[in-house]
This record gives C-alpha cells, sequence and structure tokens, in this order.
C-alpha cells in the first residue's frame, strides 16, 4: 500500500521542522511536533498492521540506491509480520517516550528543547528504517543511524566530558559490530549478488556450510554490538549518561532490539546454521547471567535498569539460539513496555529527587509518587515473570524452548530468572519502601510528576499488565498463542527445516510452577531485606568486584585500549619521526642548504619570478607548437 | 572546444592575474575566474551530451605528440570536482588575506589549468606538462605564503613530488622509444606489447611517481607536513583535488599499460596500503593537531582507495571512482572547518581548544555532519564509494577487507575525538571570545553538507557518469 512511506517520513520531517527552526518555535509547538511525527507514524502503523493481517506481507521499492553490474540495491520497504510488529513497538512506545520528554525536558532552554526533539525524531526515524528495509543495506543505514543518533543524544549535555566520553563508546563499540554486519553483507553480496531478505532466503542452496555459519557469526557480531551481548556490552550501562528519556527510548524501543530483529528476521539463516545457533545461545545465556550479577549490587537507579536490560537482552539470544524465535520477538515486545516503564518511572523519581539517582539516598517514595510508584511495582512484577504479567509469558517461552535445546540452559537461564526477581526488588524497596534517607532540602520538594509524564507511565503499566496475553502458551489454552500464529508465515520456512520438539505438558507444568514460585520466595525476600534497610556498609570480597561490574571495564583499558594508543604513540613520536622521515633526513640537510638559497630568491621581487617562470612556460610551450628544427633536435636526443 | 577552455580560463585569467594588485580585486577576479570554468564545465557535463568535447591538433609532429585532450567519463567527473572546488575554496577564504594578493591567485588559478589539463590530456607529454603546471604553482604557493617551518616543509614536498615526477618521465621516454611509430599518444602506449620485464620496469616508474602523489605508505611523509604548513586554501587544493591525481594516474595509465605488472605485484601494494590505513590512523588517534588529524586520516582514506584500485574487482573500482568526488567534497569541508577554527581561537591544538559548540553551534553541526561523512556513516556521500571499495577488496581476500575494515573503528575512534576536543567540553581561554563562522564559510558549508546528503541517498549520477571508464578499464585489464 502506498502509505508505507509515511512511516518514516513524518519522524524526517519532524526531525528537520525541529532542527532547522529550533530557535523561532516555542516549547510547546516543538513538543507537538515531535510527538505528533510520531503519533502520525502510529497510526499509519497501525494502518499497515490490519493491512498485513488480512492481505499479508508487502513490498514497496522507490528508487535504486545502487545500480551497478555487480548488483542494485533498491531503496525499498518490507511491511510483513515482523516488521509490522515492530513499527507499532517503535512507534507507540516512541511517542509515549515523546510526550512524556515534553514534561522531563521542560527546564532546558528552547535551543536545547528542540535540538532534543530533532535528535529524537531521527532516533525513531533511523529505527524505522532498520526494520522496514526490504534488504540488508537499508537495515544497515538504519543500523548506522541508531548509532549515530545514540551518540548525539547520550552526549546531550555536551558540557561535561563524561557524557561525551559515555558517548563516544557508544559509538565506537557499535562500529565494531557494524563492521562484522558490513563484512557479513560483503559476504552474501559476494556469493549471491543480491540483498534482498526475499531473494537471499530463497537462494540458501547457493552458500556452503561455512559460509552459512561464516555469514551467521559475522551478523552476529553485529547484534553484540548493538544488542549489548558479550563481549560488546559495556556502552549500554554508560549509555544513561543521555537524558532518562533517551535510555528509554535505546532500552525499549529502539536501537538494543535491532539484534533481536536482524536475527529474527535473518532466522532461516540461523536454522541451517546449527554451530552458530548453539554459539547464540551460549552468548545470551552468558550475558543474563553475568548482567544479572552486577545489578545484584548496583547503587545507581539507572544502571540497575541497564544491567537488567543486558541480562533480558540475553534472554532474547537464548531464545533466537535455541529456536524460539516468536519467543524472542514476544520478549522484545513485553519487554518494550515494562523497561519503558521502569526507565520512565525512574525518571519520575529522578526529576522529584532533584537529580539524584543513587537508591541508597532515597527510600519511602511510596507515599510521594503514588502513580509511579505502583507502576513502577507492576513493572518489577513483570520483567520478573510473576504470573499472570506480561514477563512471565513471554519468558516461560524462551525458557521451555531453552530446556528443549539443553536442559542446563534452563537451569542456568531460571537462575537468572531468580536473580532478576531479586535485583528488581531490591532496587524497588530501596527506591519506594522504608524511610526517606535524603537530605532534607529533597524531602521538601518530593512531588508527583506531572500529568504529561504519568500518564504514559500509566499507559506502559496497563500494557504491562496485560501484555502478555497475546502469547498465552498451549497448557493453558490451545490454539490462544495469538503472536505465534500472526507470526507463523515469517518462520514457516525455519520450522519446515528444524525437527519440532515438545514437552511433555507434565515437565511443562512442573518448570512452569516450580520457577514461578521461587521467583515469588524470591520477591519476597528482597522485600523484607531491603525494605528494612537503613545503613549501607562498603562491600567486601565478591560483592564489591560485583559493584564494580567485575572490572571489565579495566580490563578492555588495560588490554585493548592502552596497547592500540600506545601504538599509536609509537607510530607517531618514534617511527613517523626517525624510521620514515629518517631516510629522508639525508634529503634534509640538503633542504636546509637550499632553504638559504630560497630565502635570498625570497628578498627579491618574488611575484615577478615566478611570473617571468610561469610566462616562460608557457612561451616555451607555445613555440614548440609546430617548431620543426626544435623538435628535429629534440627527437636527435631521444 | 569545453575542454580547451576549461584549461584556458584559467590559465588567461591566471597569467591576468599577476597584473592585479588590489585585494578585493583580485579575489573577485578569481572567483569570476572559477564561476565562468564552472559553468562551462557544467555545459560541458549537461548540455553538450554526444558533442565532441575534446580536441586534438598537432603540437609537436616530428615527436610524435599531438595536444590532444579527451573528456571521457572519469576526466568529466574529476574535471567537474576541480571546477566545483576552486570557486568553493576561494569563497571559503573569501576573508583570508595575503600578503601580494594578485599573485596568490593567480597562481591558483594557474595550477587550476594544470589539474584540469592532467584529468584531460591523452597525450604522455602533454600529460606530463600539465602535471608539472599543476604542481609547480603550489611549491611557491607553500614557500611563500605558508606557515612558519613553510621552508623545509615545501622543499620536501618538492623532493619527493620532484622525484617521483623524474622518474615518471624516464618512464615515459621508454615507453616512447618502444612505441613502433614514435608516438607520445595514449592510445599508443595502450597498443603495446610488452614483455614481463619491460611492464615491471615501466611500472615501478610510474608507479612512484602515483604512490608520492596518493600518497601510499611509506612515501607519505611529504604530506603531514605540507598540509599543516601551505595555507589553508592551498592545502584544499592539495588534499582535495591533487590527491586524486595519483589514483587518476594509476587508472588511466598504469593500469592499462600494465596489467601483468600490476597483478604481479598487486599484493605487495595491497598489503602496503592497508598497513598506510592502518598505519595512519593510529598515528591520527594520538595527533594533538587538527590539521594533522585531517592529513593522516586522508593517508589512511586513500589508503584504501590504492587497495581498491589494486584489488583489480569493477565494482572496487567503481567505488574508487565515487570515492575520489566525494573524499575531495568532505575533505574540503573539514579543511575549511579547521580554518575556521584556527582564526578565531589562534590555535588548533586540542589540548588548547574545548567547547566551542557553546559558541558556534551552527559550525559545531556542519563540523558534525562533515566528520561523519569522513567516517563513512550512511546516507552520507562516503559511504557509497567505502561500501564498493571494501566490497571489492572483499572479493580480493576477505582477510584484507577484514584488516583494513578496522579503520573503520579507527576513524571512528579519531573523529569522535577531534569532535569531543574542539566542540565539546566547556569553554576556556583560547576559545570563550569565538563567534561564529562568517556567513561565507557557513554558505559554502552548507552546499558542501547538501552535496554530501544528495550523493549518499543518490550516487547514481556519479556511477552513471564514469561507467564508459569503467567498463573500458574493465576490457583493459582483461586482455
Amino acid at each position: 500500500m502506498n502509505l508505507i512511506y509515511l512511516v518514516p517520513l513524518f519522524p524526517l520531517l519532524g526531525f528537520l521542522i525541529n532542527g532547522l527552526f529550533r530557535k523561532s518555535l516555542s516549547k510547546s509547538l516543538i513538543g507537538i511536533i515531535g510527538s505528533g511525527a510520531i503519533l502520525a507514524s502510529f497510526i499509519v502503523s497501525i494502518i499497515l498492521f490490519n493491512d498485513v493481517r488480512t492481505n499479508g506481507s508487502m513490498i514497496v521499492s522507490y528508487f535504486n540506491l545502487l545500480d551497478i553490474e555487480a548488483f542494485k540495491i533498491p531503496f525499498a520497504f518490507q511491511i510483513d509480520q515482523l516488521s509490522v510488529i515492530f513499527l507499532l513497538i517503535i512507534t507507540g512506545i516512541g511517542f509515549l517516550i515523546h510526550v512524556y520528554s515534553t514534561a522531563y525536558m521542560n527546564d532546558e532552554t528552547n535551543e536545547h528543547f528542540g535540538r532534543y526533539f530533532s535528535y529524537l525524531n531521527l532516533f525513531v526515524f533511523s529505527m524505522l528504517l532498520l526494520v522496514m528495509g526490504a534488504n540488508y543495506v537499508i537495515m544497515f543505514i538504519g543500523w548506522e543511524g541508531v548509532g549515530l543518533c545514540s551518540y548525539l543524544l547520550i552526549g546531550f549535555w555536551f558540557k561535561n566530558n563524561t557524557y561525551n566520553y559515555a558517548a563516544k563508546k557508544a559509538f565506537v563499540m557499535n562500529r565494531i559490530g557494524d563492521l562484522g554486519f558490513l563484512l557479513a553483507v560483503f559476504w552474501i553480496l559476494a556469493k549471491l549478488g543480491t540483498v534482498n531478505y526475499g531473494e537471499v532466503f530463497a537462494s540458501t542452496v547457493k552458500f556452503s556450510a561455512s559460509d552459512i555459519t561464516g555469514i551467521t557469526l559475522l551478523l552476529f557480531v553485529g547484534a553484540c554490538g548493538k544488542s549489548a551481548q558479550i563481549p560488546l556490552y559495556t556502552w549500554l550501562p554508560d549509555a544513561m549518561a543521555g537524558p532518562t528519556p533517551v535510555s528509554a527510548l535505546i532500552h525499549a524501543a529502539t536501537m538494543v532490539t535491532a539484534g533481536i530483529y536482524m536475527i529474527a528476521r535473518s532466522n532461516v539463516l540461523y536454522t541451517m546454521a546449527p554451530f552458530t545457533q548453539t554459539v547464540v545461545a551460549i552468548i545470551g545465556l552468558a550475558t543474563a547471567l553475568f548482567a544479572a550479577t552486577i545489578a545484584l549490587k548496583q547503587n545507581d537507579i539507572k544502571k540497575v535498569l541497564a544491567y537488567s536490560t543486558v541480562s533480558q537482552l540475553g534472554y532474547m539470544f537464548l531464545g533466537l539460539g535455541a529456536g524460539a524465535y516468536t519467543g524472542a520477538v514476544f520478549h522484545v515486545m513485553t519487554h518494550a513496555f515494562f523497561k519503558a516503564l521502569l526507565f520512565l518511572g525512574a525518571g519520575s523519581v529522578i526529576h522529584a529527587m532533584h537529580h539524584e539517582q543513587d537508591i541508597r539516598n532515597m527510600g519511602g517514595l511510596k507515599k510521594h509518587l503514588p502513580i509511579t510508584h505502583i507502576s513502577f511495582l507492576l513493572a518489577c512484577l513483570a520483567i520478573s515473570g510473576v504470573p499472570p504479567f506480561s514477563g512471565f509469558f513471554s519468558k516461560d517461552e524462551i525458557l521451555a524452548a531453552a530446556y528443549l535445546k539443553n536442559p542446563i540452559f534452563y537451569y542456568l537461564g531460571a537462575i537468572g530468572a531468580l536473580m532478576t526477581a531479586f535485583y528488581m526488588f531490591r532496587l524497588y524497596a530501596l527506591t519506594f519502601l522504608g524511610k526517606f534517607r535524603g537530605t532534607e532540602e529533597q524531602h521538601h520538594h518530593l512531588h508527583e510528576s506531572p500529568s504529561a509524564m504519568t500518564i504514559p507511565l500509566i499507559v506502559l503499566a496497563i500494557l504491562s499488565v496485560v501484555g502478555g496475553f497475546i502469547g498465552i502458551p498451549e497448557i493453558f489454552a490451545p490454539d490462544a498463542h495469538m503472536l505465534e500464529k500472526f507470526l507463523h508465515p515469517i518462520f514457516a520456512q525455519s520450522d519446515s527445516i528444524k525437527e519440532l520438539h515438545h514437552l511433555d505438558r507434565s515437565t511443562e507444568w512442573m518448570m512452569m510452577g516450580g520457577v514461578s514460585v521461587l521467583i515469588i520466595v524470591v520477591i519476597i525476600i528482597a522485600w523484607r531485606k531491603y525494605s528494612r534497610t537503613e545503613q549501607f556498609v562498603a562491600s567486601h570480597g565478591i560483592a564489591r568486584t560485583l559493584e564494580n561490574k567485575w572490572y571489565v571495564d579495566e580490563l578492555y583499558d588495560n588490554v585493548i585500549v592502552r596497547p592500540v594508543t600506545g601504538l599509536g604513540s609509537v607510530l607517531k613520536n618514534v617511527v613517523e619521526k626517525a624510521g620514515i622521515d629518517g631516510a629522508v633526513n639525508g634529503v634534509g640537510r640538503f633542504v636546509h642548504y637550499s632553504s638559504r638559497q630560497l630565502r635570498l630568491l625570497q628578498s627579491g621581487q618574488v611575484g615577478n619570478y615566478i611570473l617571468f617562470m610561469v610566462l616562460s612556460i608557457v612561451v616555451l610551450f607555445l613555440v614548440f607548437w609546430n617548431q620543426p628544427q626544435i623538435a628535429h633536435f629534440l627527437e636527435k636526443i631521444f | 572546444m569545453i575542454a580547451v577552455l576549461l584549461i584556458l580560463i584559467p590559465l588567461l585569467t591566471g597569467l591576468a592575474g599577476f597584473a592585479i594588485n588590489r585585494e578585493r580585486g583580485s579575489r573577485n577576479w578569481a572567483v569570476l575566474s572559477s564561476v565562468i570554468t564552472l559553468a562551462v564545465m557544467i555545459y560541458g557535463v549537461t548540455m553538450a551530451q554526444g558533442k565532441q568535447l575534446g580536441v586534438d591538433t598537432t603540437w609537436l609532429p616530428q615527436l610524435g605528440s599531438r595536444f590532444a585532450l579527451n573528456l571521457d567519463g572519469m576526466s568529466k567527473m574529476l574535471c567537474l570536482l576541480t571546477a566545483v572546488a576552486f570557486p568553493l575554496i576561494f569563497i571559503a577564504t573569501y576573508k583570508n588575506t595575503y600578503t601580494n594578493p594578485g599573485k596568490f591567485y593567480a597562481l591558483m588559478l594557474l595550477s587550476q589549468a594544470g589539474l584540469m589539463g592532467v584529468f584531460m590530456a591523452v597525450d604522455c607529454l602533454v600529460f606530463y606538462f600539465f602535471w608539472e603546471l599543476a604542481l609547480i604553482p603550489v611549491y611557491f604557493l607553500c614557500s611563500i605564503w605558508g606557515g612558519e617551518k613553510r621552508i623545509a616543509a615545501t622543499f620536501k614536498f618538492f623532493i619527493y613530488t620532484f622525484a617521483g615526477s623524474l622518474l615518471m618521465l624516464v618512464g615515459i621516454l621508454y615507453l616512447y622509444n618502444l612505441t613502433p611509430d614514435h608516438s607520445f599518444a595514449l592510445s599508443s602506449f595502450y597498443k603495446l606489447k610488452l614483455s614481463a620485464s619491460q611492464q615491471n620496469f615501466g611500472f615501478w616508474m610510474f608507479f612512484i611517481a602515483f604512490a608520492i602523489k596518493m600518497p601510499i605508505f611509506p612515501f607519505h611523509t611529504w604530506q603531514p607536513d605540507t598540509y599543516e604548513q601551505s595555507p589553508t586554501a592551498v592545502t584544499m587544493v592539495l588534499s582535495g583535488i591533487m590527491v586524486k591525481m595519483g589514483v587518476f594516474g594509476v587508472l588511466r595509465w598504469l593500469l592499462p599499460i600494465f596489467p601483468d605488472a600490476v597483478s604481479k605485484f598487486s599484493n605487495v601494494i595491497i598489503i602496503f596500503s592497508i598497513i598506510g590505513i592502518l598505519y595512519a590512523s593510529l598515528i591520527a588517534i594520538k595527533q594533538d593537531d587538527l590539521k594533522r588529524l585531517i592529513a593522516y586520516s586522508s593517508i589512511a582514506h586513500l589508503g584504501l582507495m590504492s587497495a581498491a584500485i589494486f584489488s583489480q574487482q569493477r565494482i572496487g573500482i567503481e567505488g574508487v571512482m565515487v570515492q575520489m568526488f566525494n573524499h575531495g567534497i568532505v575533505v574540503i569541508g573539514l579543511w575549511i572547518v579547521a580554518d575556521a577554527i584556527e582564526r578565531q581561537t589562534g590555535t588548533r591544538k586540542f589540548s588548547q581548544l574545548g567547547g566551542l559548540a557553546q559558541k558556534a553551534p551552527g559550525l559545531a553541526i556542519l563540523l558534525v555532519l562533515m566528520a561523519f561523512a569522513n567516517i563513512a556513516l550512511p546516507l552520507t556521500n562516503s559511504f557509497v564509494g567505502e561500501f564498493l571499495m571494501f566490497n571489492g577488496l572483499f572479493r580480493y581476500n576477505p582477510w584484507m577487507a577484514f584488516t583494513a575494515g578496522t579503520s573503520v573503528i579507527l576513524a571512528a575512534v579519531y573523529t569522535l575525538g577531534m569532535i569531543q576536543k574542539v566542540f565539546y567540553g566547556s569553554v576556556n581561554t583560547a576559545t570563550e571570545n569565538s563567534i561564529e563562522a562568517n556567513s561565507n564559510i557557513r554558505w559554502v558549508l552548507i552546499i558542501l553538507a547538501i552535496g554530501i546528503i544528495i550523493l549518499g541517498v543518490y550516487p547514481q549520477p556519479v556511477i552513471n557518469l564514469t561507467k564508459d571508464t569503467v567498463d573500458h578499464l574493465i576490457t583493459q585489464i582483461q586482455l
């Protein structure tokens, strides 16, 4: 349908208008344009969703981005079941975040307010390109585009150099992944001469087994960068330097889900590469556990949430690696609801606390921020996987698939789920329960946020509670997994390749029931422990290591950053100066001598010399023209 | 006749320019001349479809050299770049003052005439003549109007390029003697059936000249010094256009005349190119000087072009065509910003800069755009070129593509570091009195920015323009 181009067009226009006229527009107008653009895209997305439901997928090609002999790369959009789900998530949640931002960023000057909204719109635009593209190159354009926007937004307050450093780190780490993506694209192009999804997946027979393994591994490197998986995850926790709604956007609606989308999109290739799938599952699981341990001991409200995102993304990759593509997409969706809610809730807390982010200085906010409190609690229940909140369904689906892949994956994944419940309720209890531990002044100013901020919280809270019902597992009600039915065309080819296993019902009940009970027990423990905490002692041993995030940043710094920059120094100061230039040093002495001669020349009428010289060249040139004698003479010489 | 006009206009206005002494007059004269050249060029590319653009008249019949110029796709593209760049350079540096302005602008125009000739010549003697005509004014421009260490820098530049030119001259005469009809015509050179040893000898004579000009590691050390010491307008010409003389030379002369030697040595040259890419990128990370950072970044980019050419893949060469044009646009933009910053703050040292985004937000946005074009972000023009070049390299050898590809990470490190150190952070004594750059600079940057985006979204015009050259080149290599 010809409405498709409108989806990315609205945010692009919003970006241009707010970006170019940010000085002359009023704040409310900027807010309306910024949010309105995303709302318009959301409405079009709903229309497209209905269209896809009735008519199936569609591909629209606009022009050729590249048209050379070796291949054509059309600028084309593909709207199908998978991309339309992502469109709804991106624009729907993106819209709520925009609305929230109008109040949250209200202290900024007009110019920065406009800059903020234009970046935000550009972010959404890039993400839309990423999911709408009908080939890997368009995806890559959006892929790097979100990297750019995250760079701009993380470093939004550019006077602070730590923020700038975090922004740069995010971009560089993403670029490492991007290189993997790019090499995979080259590989596909070299083998097939096309990057259009449909054609690539239809001609997988032209790949050798090692081709597929190589391509999928390289794509996965890209996914690791964008979706913050080991070893490229360290940028995401630092990315909280940006304004809090930006964190919500990065963690929920855009950016980090890109890696999941890419692998879900390439599911045919991954299903054909069992080795890669195992790698994906192991990396995902390791990230899920590793990040969860770090989250246990973080004291910055946004850091806890950031590590929980890394951990939850790990679950999604575990799902992808186990072949549960629907489960992973499902978890993307439910996670988008509750993670956006958590970050916006955190923003509301930070707003009320006057930019305090340390949960050790909070406590007892329950009665001052009633709406924030309730919605935050619901989000914590959802992310912990308490039935029947949304996270329960999606996480359960992933864990069940992990069991089928390898029971050990399941047990480790379940441990991670328990840790999730623990650190989320530690966070909740320290923030909202117990006594207030901040300064008197902060206490005096505590207030619930304005409605532009609380309404998005309420909407997201509702979604976090009921969002799971679109994916009710078979054992509760047959044929009730609406999402699976909807997405079936996308994963049909994969389903036909792999052998399908099913859990028997009693095992499934046992697993589901057992984990749920344990989660509730853990929640009660965390609740009781941290609602009474008043004193914080410096941590020792393993706790200290966790608090310092296993010292991974320091490790990278010493093993990668320093050697590389050190090498740069050596090349600059030693090799370039002494080595290569030294070879010219003999010439250099001559230079020195000659320069004295040149100075003599310069003391005279320089311009005349030059004029004379150039003129003589020209005269010579003209004289040579048809001068047989001179030419004859020259011929003899030659 | 278009070809002759493209040379004659800058040549004659340049010569006349020596007579102008008044500052304003000389500037306006240069702007006027370059705009007329641009108009002729645009006419040549668009309106004069199918007409004979070149010229071929007798010059030195006894020597077998004819005054022959031709405009194929690559020539058109590079002449267009030259024609577009000069007025933009003149306008962006309009407010800069020079002693003896008449002579400065006159030499600039002469250099432009030389560049046009280089890109159009299809006779080797004519080519050599214009090659020197383009370079000689630059020696003077650097040594007279340059920075503090200009003499040393100019001599380094002179020694390098002069050595290269001499080797090339030897190569030209060597080939000339091998032609059965004793001709300097490009077509006669193409028809030569050279033995392996003849190819090897000629190859290195030409290659070193072009390698110095591009420059390819380890022939690059003249470049950072020269770029740093030259007046910025000259640096823009050097890095935006003149480095393409080297790339152009490889594509027009080296590849078609010595195809066997190219295949034989391509591996070595690609390895050196890749070493150069990484070497220059690593040094760029540690640079404290804005101009030197851009210089090393440029060396890295040219290294990639060289690697892509010698991978002898059609797609890589297509990428080089696109990138020759696009690199020129982006790097000129970067130099304009660098010059604006230096004129505002009196320094190019990162350690002394910071916080300029608060004082000059407009300039900051434009630099960020140029910077992201420099690291080939998609939808900027450089992406297309790099995408195709890496693709070609990948087809030649995936591991080489991977190794060279790490430079995209390093490029992000040093480019974002540059933005951070210059524009972000807090204001200091050097930057607190800065204001927005003047409107000339801003308008030129905006024009460049629009070009960057348009060619990033729709690069096809450049690809189509140079298609005939690529087609021809591919058939020649395969012979």
